[in-house]
């Protein structure tokens, strides 16, 4: 069964059908138990970084998460909240990259919107563009495993054990991102 | 590089995909979910679904649409049609639409663009303007283009930005469904103006209009239907295309 972590961060639809779409089952709740249990974690949001950490804090579930063995997907403000500090409402995140999120400066429109190319190993991924949506970035760092560039170089993709963070939208990202989603659902760890 | 985008539009009528000339003559051209699948599997980068006959009880029908259309496709979308309320925008984003465009409504009553950038962020938020060229100056044009207004296009386009629009969807009625071209003036006046894209609108007819509206003016997206639902031009060959002459878009 695969988890999406419900909290007050948007609405989890495109991400619940993404999944389902793949021929996965899965629940979209807030309880810690379920959580646990979960063969995969998913962690979304489109929202607020300071009123959502707040949420996590509230309902517990920021030492739940910090906790966590299995696979763990964090994208957009999910990703955004898996890093130390985050400059959107300057608030600690959950600190599990060890990075910050930053505003774009206003050198071009913000937030960047549309399709975009990562670069992984020193390699574009041609013809792999994904799908972001956002005004916040987290800084290249040692666990950034993508970056893409817009205005300035920014992590696009960071991983560190069983916790994953994107900061495009796979779910909205056509067959690529399918493709992307369904390697993590695919994960044996 | 942040590409340009190509973005198809559905109308919608009655459950239908149609697209009128000059937002009049309605021509049937097929179910939109079948549409939508097709656009996004030949690499269209964003839809736009437009009910054009929206009323209060097809209202259920939209959000239906909405639900079934985020099951089956897996680039982002856009709704629109008589919007009128915060409610109706939150029911259409948790049933998947990634945004909602406001036209009409958002000029009888702007707060509603703060209330859904407010609750959804600016990102959900499209503001749809039709302008039409009267005597000497761009005006904005409500109720699917049948009535004039007193506002100036640039003035209204600036004020939806600081109201929280995260997006606006400029169609120029004068060249809407003529397949002349995009109406490249207001775009680049409008463009320069704004911090937030700008989506050009009305009148595409060839690959060379969406060529030309890229290199003439800073948009961040072109749309168009019926030269995309009769097959007149495919979205595989426009990017081709467009790539070749340097404006680029994405390729799968």
């Amino acid at each position: 069964m695969i988890a999406i972590v419900k909290y007050n961060a948007g609405n989890v639809t495109s991400v619940k059908n993404a999944i389902e779409r793949l021929g996965f089952e899965c629940i979209v709740t807030d309880n810690s138990e379920e959580l646990q249990k979960a063969d995969k974690v998913i962690f979304p949001g489109v929202g607020e970084a300071s009123s959502a950490m707040a949420y996590l804090k509230e309902k517990g579930l920021d030492e739940v998460i910090k906790n966590l063995k299995q696979p763990f997907l964090g994208i957009c403000l999910g990703m955004q909240l898996m890093c130390d500090y985050s400059e959107e409402g300057n608030v600690e995140c959950l600190g599990i990259f060890k990075t910050k999120v930053k505003k774009f400066p206003p050198l071009d429109l913000v937030p960047q919107m549309g399709w975009n190319t990562i670069v992984q190993n020193g390699k574009e991924n041609e013809n792999e563009d994904v799908y972001f949506v956002h005004s916040y970035y987290a800084e290249v760092c040692e666990e950034t495993t993508a970056t893409c560039n817009y205005i300035l170089n920014f992590s696009a993709a960071l991983q560190k054990d069983n916790f994953y963070g994107v900061q495009f939208h796979p779910e909205k990202s056509g067959k690529i991102g399918e493709e992307i989603l369904n390697k993590f659902l695919m994960l044996n760890f | 590089m942040l590409k340009k985008r190509i973005i198809p539009c559905l109308d919608i009528k009655d459950g239908r995909t149609v697209k009128g000339v000059n937002f009049e003559g309605l021509i049937d051209a097929g179910l939109p979910v079948e549409l939508a699948k097709r656009y996004a599997d030949e690499g269209a980068d964003e839809l736009v679904f437009l009910d054009i006959t929206a009323t209060i009880e097809k209202r259920k029908t939209l959000s239906d649409l909405v639900e079934l259309i985020s099951k089956e496709i897996n680039i982002p979308f856009t709704v629109g049609g008589g919007i009128n309320s915060l409610e109706e925008a939150a029911t259409l984003i948790q049933r998947g639409a990634d945004k909602v465009s406001l036209n009409s409504s958002a000029v009888i009553r702007p707060e509603l663009i703060q209330e859904i950038a407010s609750q959804f962020g600016s990102q959900c938020v499209v503001v749809a303007i039709d302008t039409k060229f009267v005597n000497g100056e761009w005006k904005v044009f409500v109720s699917g283009g049948r009535i004039e207004t007193d506002l100036k296009t640039i003035d209204w386009a600036k004020k939806v930005e600081v109201l929280g629009a995260g997006e606006i969807l400029l169609t120029s009625m004068n060249s809407d469904g003529t397949k002349n071209g995009f109406e490249k003036s207001i775009l680049k006046e409008i463009v320069q103006e704004l911090n937030i894209p700008v989506i050009a609108s009305g009148g595409a007819g060839s690959k060379e209009h969406f060529k030309e509206v890229f290199e003439e003016t800073n948009v961040s997206a072109a749309l168009a239907a019926s030269v995309f639902h009769f097959g007149e031009i495919s979205i595989p060959d426009l990017k081709k295309y467009l790539n070749e002459n340097k404006i680029y878009v994405r390729t799968t």
